[in-house]
């Protein structure tokens, strides 16, 4: 057997701005195995929601990501609303839309500049980031912050748009297909690209269904699932659109798959704003009935999925949370494994991966006595005895 | 010439060239940062940043191995003043050099790459020791058609291996470049010269988010801003290098020559800042691959032309 050395990305490392941690084995640069470990992040935000009441919750589901900060609300907003079985006005539907289309632009063009620092293409990170601020900047003319947005209620959204607003939406997404269009210009013509995404960390299309891969990552296989389209949600199953899809399951499909998912985004804004209806944004829910409900929304990486159970009081006794990022990671066991180390840097990003959406804590189980080991006092007691150690030392 | 003297000239030569290397350090930054639509550092920024580099802790990882993890940052930078020293004597003296010097600078040259090696393997870090294995490959990509190139220059212009003799045969007889062999040659030089810089897309002896600056990860402090230093110099002498081999040097008897002599020098500096910001890293592989099978056929090809346009005396080839 030849050697092999442990080449660690993480727990902190500049690929990635969270705390992760994948061990690559490599053999020379050839990566033979891959260990992924998270967890470094757990904050505790299902407990916690369990001593908010039902109209609290969404202020702290959109901190679960800074990203993703209106699908998680929507997508428990949803749960909530299936409980309650609430008919939301329609006007709610279609503004929950368009903050959740310009979500998925302001996401993918982060993605897409990120990819490029990773590549070590700076100026492509800092142009994709400036065309990215107007998007950032309608957000908050509408919702009144760039990140959380505090738009969803239950029963409808919390604040309306003026059709100025509406108007200056779709002027700004009009403005940046200018942009789109020369970044996927530049994307699918410059040669050194290809050289670098194509036939890189392929995910194949029966790897992407077993390991139950969503979002861009299953469509950049070419498995067309969206949730948007599957069950539909908001204001989607009355616009007209895509699901974009591409065949290759390389790193290069996937930033096609996002970079076209833009410009869908755009025209599901300019539809929105051209049909949305006028009357109320609220259906005033005074309570909720005990029961359990689910939800899910396709986030800028996929299907993020909510269980919300009530037993009649004002706040959820039990809300569950599952990121998309959750499905993604595993299938770095299928698309790394082979790959040369830049190209597993590159790998580990294009499923875009969340690690703080992702967290669960870990329980540590002796396998023999079912004991449970390295609990909390544990911990406590190992970190001691390391800064004992690290004391004497020095 | 005294010992002295000769110390003085060094010294100063290697204190200008680092000065010098800086101040492209500060213009490559900003310039980098008005094409990616941010504000850019001061003008000091360079300087301050080995001003403070050297007055920090030097840390040393457990498992380095000492001697040759302190000794390679210093060996690198001593090597690229001398180098310094005979570029500057052979562009404002070139009487004043002597026979070989061509061979003696190419040679010193390779010495921060191979030192970057021993430094990196040195640390005893495994992100260092891709990032020394990369600059391996890569040395041994970029040198030999790099010394092909440098070698039609040489058939070009009598055959000399003097740096001198190279530069005032140029301004006698018309720049290398204006030759078909000539202008190749000094294409696969530039190119060189980017991965000797360790640029992007040649950058794989560090890339930044894969193995966190490779080769470098483990160095601070003062050992820190010798490779800093090393690098700046770097900037400054391979596109002196590249003038004087390919493009005729500096004629220090005509008052023309000077603005012409800046005009190419800053030209040579702004394809380095262009080519990083234009391109994504390759991959080493894709590196090596590129340095073989493509710039040394032509480095070869060039070669071969100008052999023949010496002997048939086709000055155009």
């Amino acid at each position: 057997m030849s050697r092999r050395t442990v080449v660690n990305i993480g727990p902190f490392h500049p690929l990635q701005e969270e705390a992760e941690f994948f061990q690559l084995y490599v053999d020379g640069e050839t990566v033979v195995d891959v260990d992924v470990r998270i967890s470094f992040n757990h904050r505790g935000i299902e407990k916690l929601d369990e001593s908010k009441t039902f109209d609290q919750v969404p202020f702290v589901v959109e901190r679960v990501c800074g990203i993703c900060s209106a699908s998680h609300p929507l997508a428990y907003i949803q749960a909530v609303e299936e409980i309650a079985h609430v008919e939301v006005p329609e006007r709610a539907l279609y503004l929950r839309t368009i903050v959740n289309e310009l979500e998925r632009i302001h996401s993918h063009l982060l993605w897409v500049g990120l990819a490029g620092h990773f590549l070590g293409y700076n100026t492509v990170f800092m142009w994709v980031w400036k065309y990215r601020e107007p998007v950032m900047d309608i957000l908050e003319i509408a919702t009144g912050s760039r990140v959380n947005y505090a738009n969803c209620k239950v029963g409808g959204v919390r604040r309306d748009m003026t059709r100025e607003q509406l108007d200056r939406i779709a002027q700004v997404s009009d403005e940046l297909l200018g942009p789109l269009d020369m970044l996927t210009r530049a994307v699918l013509d410059d040669p050194i690209l290809h050289a670098r995404l194509k036939k890189v960390g392929v995910l194949t299309p029966q790897a992407a269904k077993a390991y139950g891969a969503t979002g861009p990552t299953a469509r950049g296989s070419g498995v067309p699932i969206d949730v948007r389209r599957d069950d539909p949600y908001a204001a989607y199953d009355r616009l007209a659109w895509e699901v974009i899809t591409a065949p290759d399951g390389d790193v290069f499909s996937k930033t096609v798959v996002r970079l076209r998912e833009c410009f869908e985004a755009v025209r599901i804004i300019k539809q929105c704003v051209r049909d949305i209806p006028g009357g109320a944004i609220d259906a005033h829910v005074a309570a909720i009935p005990p029961g359990e409900g689910v939800g899910h929304v396709e986030a800028p990486r996929g299907e993020t999925f909510h269980y919300v159970r009530s037993d009649g009081s004002n706040r959820p006794v039990r809300h569950k949370v599952r990121a998309p990022s959750f499905n993604n990671i595993p299938t770095f066991k299928a698309s790394c494994i082979g790959q040369q180390i830049p190209d597993v840097a590159i790998t580990l990003a294009s499923v875009d991966p969340c690690y703080s959406c992702t967290e669960r804590m870990c329980r540590v189980v002796d396998a023999e006595s079912l004991r449970p080991r390295y609990t909390w006092s544990d911990l406590v007691r190992l970190s001691q005895q390391k800064t004992a150690e690290l004391r004497k030392k020095w | 010439m005294n010992i002295g003297l000769l110390l003085l000239v060094f010294l100063a030569a290697a204190l200008g060239t680092q000065a010098l290397g800086l101040a492209l350090r500060w213009v490559d930054r900003k310039v980098t940062a008005r094409v990616q639509y941010r504000v850019g550092p001061p003008f000091f920024q360079p300087v301050f940043d080995v001003l403070k580099l050297m007055g920090k802790e030097n840390l040393m990882p457990a498992t380095a191995v000492g001697t040759g993890f302190l000794l390679a940052p210093v060996v690198a930078l001593a090597s690229t003043g001398v180098a310094a020293a005979i570029l500057w004597a052979a562009v404002f003296q070139p009487t004043a050099t002597f026979l070989g010097d061509l061979i003696v600078v190419v040679y010193l040259l390779t010495i921060p790459a191979t030192m970057t090696i021993l430094g990196g393997a040195a640390s005893g870090n495994p992100h260092a020791a891709v990032g020394a294995s990369r600059e391996m490959k890569l040395l041994l990509g970029y040198e030999l058609p790099l010394v092909l190139a440098i070698l039609v220059a040489v058939a070009h212009n009598g055959w000399t291996l003097k740096l001198g003799d190279l530069a005032t045969f140029q301004q006698m007889h018309g720049s290398t470049v204006l030759s078909f062999s000539g202008l190749l040659a000094f294409l696969v030089a530039i190119l060189c010269m980017h991965a000797k810089l360790g640029q992007v897309p040649f950058d794989v002896a560090e890339a930044e988010c894969e193995i966190m600056s490779g080769v470098y990860v483990e160095y601070s402090g003062p050992s820190l801003a010798c490779w800093h230093l090393t690098r700046a110099m770097l900037l400054a002498l391979l596109p002196l290098l590249l003038i004087v081999v390919f493009w005729g040097g500096l004629d220090t008897s005509v008052w023309w020559d000077w603005p012409a002599f800046l005009a190419k020098y800053v030209l040579l500096v702004a394809l380095v800042t262009v080519l990083r910001n234009t391109n994504p890293r390759l991959r080493i592989d894709q590196t090596v691959k590129f340095f073989w099978f493509v710039l040394t056929p032509v480095a070869i090809v060039a070669a071969a032309l100008a052999a023949i346009g010496v002997s048939e005396n086709l000055s155009w080839l």
